[in-house]
Formats: structure tokens, C-alpha cells, sequence
């Protein structure tokens, strides 16, 4: 399979489980195609999905509609043993880490080949080798008791690619850690990409991470894809309320929504700025042409790949009239922008 | 105290030891299986199977409600069957087994599912079987609370031991009822029990101290 070619398509994927009070749909109407050697983001809030969706492409979860293909072939039609198997080309790494605490790192990372049947020596050898490389190499005989929160995902990372995978998939492997930890694992899942080919898939609910390492982004809302495409594409020019409210509103999720002054009843719009857009005095010269004074209630800007994108939110003036040709003026200039509460 | 008396103490002191570490050892093999079953099957394991672990709860659940020296007697005749005889030692090894496989099978149970779902799941993401979970994953990071709760299992073994008495069984058990419940040599019986009592601290100490030993969670 060459590189750019898609390793994993999610075809109309859907997941629903079953308890007590009845059905709850996790999943509905998956597609994505994931090309083979990029860096695929998939973000949302908390509960939107992301987890479950992960843990469908390497069927710890079984989908219940749609299909997961792996290199050409859903992993609906294989046996017990085929996705085990396939699993094998797929690595994984977790927010907890989830070493095994009564073996020490050398004994974690040959923990997969063991599994895979790999020569007891052979496995030593790899697992020597990629702890080398995640810069672990002189601490093999300690146990995971005995590393920071960092050390872990390192070790994490080594175990996960010991049989060689061609995907990485990290749900959340940097929410447990600390920003210049965050920065550390980012850069290695970074080089094992652009090295080793590795195709990864990284679930965040932080879009810094997103911004850091991916190439391509899907956002995940109330489980279904908000919108997905490059990362530029998608930063530049959010759709969805979601993507809007992720990328530019309150940078992570996680983070308590802006706080918005004034409470006076008056009707208040969201203006989105491009790249272009940023760096033209829009604000004044709308109230210039106009003559209507506003209130600018917040505003934000983030640079995203040497572009400056933001949003800023105003409250519209009282008289009708005077919002119409506000948003009349908006409308004219190709500005983007809509009503909020 | 004569020689008399010593020799038979040593000998009571062998006999219970003997019939404990037998039994224990016999009940762990049939225990850790049940366990390992009950987790397995469990709504949220690895093979789900509601009717087994249903089954396989109540049976235990049986078991351990009947009173030992019930017990005891209740199944003489497998007794006779299998060991040829209803008297000493060997005869109090069958129903000891079947009084303690199925406490220590909730004991193991409880020690597996104190490890964590995301190492199991870690295991899974990487191809493992189920039976690989089970014997490269379950048991070995389960190993130091199975072997504090052997501690519990063999020190109730032991105790159960005692009443080995009741039916000729011997042991220390057999002094302590012969000499001071039937004959009111308190002094007899109060030897028989401080020997007991000495022999529980060295299982409990002896256990807890391997289990901390191993356990590679303490940074050192």
C-alpha cells in the first residue's frame, strides 16, 4: 500500500449500546477515510464519541452498522483470530498508560511480542532497540512504579510499536500530562510518524494538540462528524458551531466558556475573521460607514499557520434598522458572521 | 511436661499442618479456576457468559453457607470413598476441600478484579487471547493481592483443621477437645491452642511478607 492511499475507511459506521434504560446511540454515520502516513485529529467534547470511535477501528468496540476497513478488508468478515491478528498492525496507547506494574519496561515492551509468538531473544533485541529510541534505554529493569507520568507514555509508546504496526492510535496519550511533557510526547509521536511511516491517529479533546502534529482533523459532536478535512482548511474556516466554538471560543473544550459582558437584551452577532480578513480594521471601519457606534462584548484571536484567524462577538444597537445595516455592511464586505444568544 | 506428651504434641502439630497444607493446596487448584471462571464470565469480562457465572455463584454460595462441622459429617460417605476411611488426618482433607475451594474461588475472584480494566484493554489493542489475558495478564498482576489472600485461606484452613476432633480427625484440634473439653485438663488444651495461635502468626507473616516482596507497585 503506497503512502496517501487510505489504510483505514470508517464506511457509515455506526455504535449503539444497549442497557438498561434502553438504547444509546454512541455513534451514527461514521465516514472518514485516513490516509496511510498522515497524522489524523479526532476532537470533541467530552461524551461526544471520540473514545468509542477509536476503539472501533481496532474492534475492541464492534460497530453495530457500517464498516471498519483495515488496508482493504472490514474487519467484520475476519475471524476471532484475523482481527487479533490485525490488531497486531495496529498499536494503541492510552490516557492511563496501562503498563503492566509487575514487569519491568524491558518486560513491557516485549509483552506484545510474546503475545505474537516472536523468539524470546528477538524480542529482547526490539524491545532494547525501541526503548533506546523513546530514550529509556538505561532504565530498562525499573519497574512503571518508578517513572514520571511522561516516562510512562514513552514506554507506552515503545510497547505499542514493538510488533511493528503501521497505525498508532492514542486516545488522549497526552490529557494525563503536564504541557512540557505534552510538547515531549507530541514531538516523539511526530518523528515516529515522519520515520517510521507510522500512520497515527490521535483522539484529544485539546485543540493544541491538534494544532501541534496533525494534518488532517474530524470534530466530533453529539456522535456524529461535525465537519472533517485539513487542518488548515478546517482552522481557517470553521462550519459548524461546534468546530467554530473548539477552534476559535474557548481554545480547549474542557475550558470554561468565555465570559460575555453585558446583559442588556439587545441581539448580539459573531463576526469570524480569516486569515484575510484579521488584519483589516473591519470593526472601525464598519462604524465609520455606518455611523452606529457597538459594543464589543469579547474577542479573540489565535494564529493558525502563520495566519491570524478569531472571532469577536458585539452587541447590536437597539434600533432595528441600525442592526439591519450593521449586517447589511457585514454581508457586502464577505464577512462571516451570525446571531448568538 | 514428659516426653510422652511432647512426642504427641509434635505429632498433633505435624498432623495439622499436614492436613492444611494439603487441603490448601488442593483447594487453590480447584479455587483459582472458579475464580478465574466467575471473573471471565462476569457481565464486564473478557466472555461474558450470564447463566455460567449465575450457576457457578449460587453453587458456591451453597457451599459456603453450610456450617463446616455440618459439613463434615454430611459427606462421610465421600470421605470413605475417596480417602478409604473416616478416621485421622487424611479423612478431614476431603470435606476441608470442599468447605474451602469455593471461599478461596471468591477470594481469587475479588484479587483479579482489583486489576485494572485498562491493562486488560491495553492487552486486547495488542491481539491477545483470552486465555493469554488470563495467564500473562489476570494472574500475574493480580499475583500480590492473591498471595495476601492466601494468607486468610490457609490461616482458615487451619481453624477449620481444628474441628477435625469432632470425627477422630487429629491434629491440635483433637487435643484441645479430648483433654479439655471431655477430661477438663485446661492446662492441655490451653498448649494446644497457643500452638495454634503461633502457627497462624508465622502463615500470616510468612505470606504477607512475600506478597510485599514481590509486588513491584512499591517504589524502592
Amino acid at each position: 500500500m503506497a503512502k496517501g492511499d487510505n489504510i483505514i475507511r470508517l464506511v457509515n459506521m455506526g455504535k449503539a449500546f444497549h442497557t438498561s434504560s434502553g438504547d444509546v446511540v454512541a455513534l451514527d454515520d461514521i465516514n472518514l477515510d485516513i490516509k496511510e502516513g498522515s497524522i489524523q485529529g479526532i476532537i470533541g467534547l467530552s461524551g461526544a464519541g471520540k473514545s468509542t470511535l477509536v476503539r472501533c477501528i481496532n474492534y475492541l468496540e464492534i460497530p453495530t452498522s457500517g464498516k471498519v476497513i483495515f488496508e482493504g478488508k472490514s474487519l467484520g468478515d475476519l475471524s476471532d483470530k484475523e482481527v487479533r491478528e490485525a490488531r497486531r498492525n495496529m498499536g494503541m496507547i492510552f490516557q492511563q498508560f496501562n503498563l503492566l506494574d509487575q514487569r519491568n519496561l524491558l518486560n513491557n515492551v516485549t509483552f506484545p511480542l510474546e503475545i505474537a509468538g516472536v523468539d524470546k531473544k528477538q524480542a529482547r533485541e526490539r524491545a532494547m532497540e525501541l526503548l533506546k529510541m523513546v530514550g529509556l534505554e538505561e532504565r530498562v529493569k525499573n519497574y512503571p512504579a518508578q517513572l514520571s507520568g511522561g516516562q510512562k507514555q514513552r514506554v507506552a509508546i515503545a510497547r505499542a510499536l514493538a510488533t511493528n504496526p503501521k497505525v498508532l492510535l492514542c486516545d488522549e496519550a497526552t490529557s494525563a500530562l503536564d504541557p512540557k511533557t505534552t510538547t515531549q510526547i507530541l514531538d516523539l509521536l511526530k518523528k515516529i510518524n515522519e520515520e517510521m511511516g507510522v500512520t497515527v491517529i490521535v483522539i484529544t479533546h485539546q485543540m493544541s494538540v491538534i494544532e501541534a502534529i496533525c494534518d488532517s482533523v474530524a470534530i466530533i459532536d453529539h456522535s456524529h462528524i461535525a465537519e472533517s478535512g485539513p487542518v488548515s482548511e478546517v482552522f481557517n474556516n470553521p462550519k459548524t458551531e461546534i468546530g467554530r466554538r473548539l477552534i476559535l471560543g474557548d481554545g480547549d473544550a474542557d475550558s470554561a466558556r468565555p465570559v460575555i459582558f453585558g446583559e442588556g437584551g439587545n441581539k448580539k452577532i459573531r463576526i469570524v475573521f480569516d486569515g484575510h480578513s484579521a488584519h483589516q480594521p473591519i470593526i472601525s471601519d464598519m462604524t465609520l460607514s455606518c455611523k452606529i457606534p457597538v459594543n464589543i462584548l469579547f474577542a479573540n484571536t489565535k494564529e493558525v499557520e502563520g495566519k491570524a484567524v478569531g472571532q469577536m462577538i458585539i452587541e447590536l444597537p437597539d434600533k432595528e434598522e441600525d442592526a439591519d445595516k450593521i449586517k447589511q455592511y457585514l454581508r457586502t464586505n464577505d464577512i462571516i458572521f451570525e446571531e448568538v444568544d | 511436661m514428659d516426653a510422652a506428651s511432647i512426642s504427641m504434641y509434635l505429632e498433633e502439630t505435624w498432623a495439622t499442618i499436614y492436613m492444611t497444607l494439603i487441603s490448601s493446596a488442593i483447594s487453590y487448584l480447584i479455587g483459582i479456576p472458579l475464580g478465574v471462571i466467575l471473573v471471565v464470565t462476569d457481565k464486564d469480562g473478557i466472555a461474558p457468559c450470564s447463566p455460567v457465572h449465575t450457576v457457578l455463584g449460587v453453587i458456591i454460595n451453597i457451599f459456603r453457607s453450610i456450617p463446616f462441622l455440618i459439613l463434615l459429617v454430611m459427606v462421610l460417605p465421600l470421605t470413605k470413598l475417596l480417602v478409604g476411611t473416616t478416621l485421622g488426618p487424611k479423612a478431614i482433607i476431603p470435606p476441608l476441600i470442599i468447605a474451602s475451594a469455593p471461599y478461596i474461588g471468591r477470594m481469587v475472584e475479588s484479587s483479579l478484579k482489583e486489576v485494572s480494566a485498562g491493562v486488560i484493554e491495553a492487552a486486547k489493542s495488542m491481539g491477545a487471547s483470552n486465555w493469554q489475558i488470563i495467564t500473562k495478564v489476570l494472574i500475574p498482576e493480580a499475583k500480590p493481592s492473591l498471595l495476601v489472600g492466601a494468607a486468610i485461606c490457609i490461616t482458615t484452613i487451619l481453624s477449620y483443621s481444628a474441628m477435625a476432633g469432632f470425627v477422630g480427625g487429629g491434629g491440635l484440634g483433637a487435643i484441645a477437645l479430648n483433654y479439655g473439653y471431655y477430661r477438663y485438663k485446661t492446662d492441655i488444651m490451653m498448649v494446644a491452642v497457643v500452638v495454634l495461635v503461633v502457627l497462624v502468626q508465622i502463615i500470616q507473616e510468612l505470606w504477607m511478607r512475600l506478597s510485599r516482596a514481590t509486588d513491584k507497585r512499591i517504589r524502592s
